[in-house]
């Protein structure tokens, strides 16, 4: 494992992954996938039935899922009818864009040789991209950590609580995971920054 | 915010007398346990166009402030900062300035 690093002839940002590395970062984006289109963007109560056919804005109300309510925070802090207009106007955006770059993780993996189902040992993973698609991968890189860290309950200087666990807590094991992301993304933002 | 917010609308972008500009709005990011020192830097140069200095030096307000003022501006632009940050995953709210 060596994370990112910025290739000085063709300037590319590359990667090395193994099999298993790929997959389990093609699992991670896949429910962050999931998650941004399953709950209902726009609230369906205290509508009548036309009137919600009708309603093709956004949402006004923040998410009820934790990771959702930290991924769309709320812009006005103080004035609830601010909040909610910005809200109507931006979270759809957001949320497609958000899904689009964690579905382009999950394409440049496949493109790169990860099978649909990882049957064989010893695979390698060779990523090679772009600026922009470096960029987008740092990106959603965050909307990973902001979630494992919101289901995990990460807080700031927590580090002997995760340490203490014992390997087999499922928790240590997804906190490992958590720790793994934040370093590939460290090594993406500073093959990033290098621009030699 | 007070007076010596580190972030003031350029005196050469605010015409005299102008009343559009009476109140100013602010972006604010505010600190969290997961995004990185050096992920949190390359937003600002790269979203404001801030240089490394500046782009540090707000970088550590959030960190050790809990919170920074990183724009000022029309209420309309602190809009698409927000929206902006939030692409980036910081955790951004928008004011009046004070």
């Amino acid at each position: 494992m060596s994370g990112f690093a910025r290739h000085r002839r063709s300037k590319l940002v590359i990667a090395n992954f193994t099999g298993f590395e790929a997959d389990l970062l093609r699992s991670l984006a896949s429910q962050l996938v999931e998650l941004l289109r399953n709950e209902a963007a726009v609230p369906r109560e205290g509508m009548d039935h036309v009137e919600a056919m009708m309603d093709f804005s956004g949402p006004t109300s923040e998410p009820d899922d934790p990771v959702l309510a930290r991924l769309f925070p709320t812009a006005y802090p103080g004035d609830e009818e601010a909040a909610a207009e910005f809200r109507r106007f931006t979270e759809g955006s957001l949320r497609d864009g958000k899904a689009a770059a964690a579905i382009t993780i999950i394409d440049r993996l496949e493109d790169a040789g990860l099978p649909p189902e990882l049957t064989e040992d010893g695979l390698m993973i060779d990523v090679e991209l772009d600026e922009a698609t470096a960029e987008t991968w740092m990106r959603s890189f965050t909307d990973l950590r902001l979630a494992l860290a919101t289901r995990l309950g990460v807080e700031e200087g927590d580090e002997a609580v995760w340490l203490a666990l014992p390997d087999e807590d499922p928790r240590a094991q997804a906190h490992d995971i958590y720790e793994w992301v934040g370093y590939l993304q460290e090594t993406l933002v500073e093959a990033l920054s290098d621009r030699r | 915010m007070s007076a010596a917010s580190p972030v003031e609308v350029e005196p050469t972008t605010v015409p005299e007398g102008s009343t559009l500009l009476a109140t100013p709005w602010v972006t604010i990011v505010w600190n969290d346990p997961v995004n990185l020192m050096s992920y949190v830097t390359y937003v600002f140069q790269k979203y404001f166009g801030y240089d490394r200095k500046k782009s540090e030096k707000l970088m550590m307000e959030v960190h050790e402030d809990g919170r920074s003022v990183v724009s000022t501006g029309t209420r309309e632009e602190m809009g698409r900062d927000v929206q902006a940050m939030h692409e980036y995953g910081l955790w951004a709210t928008m004011d009046k300035a004070t």
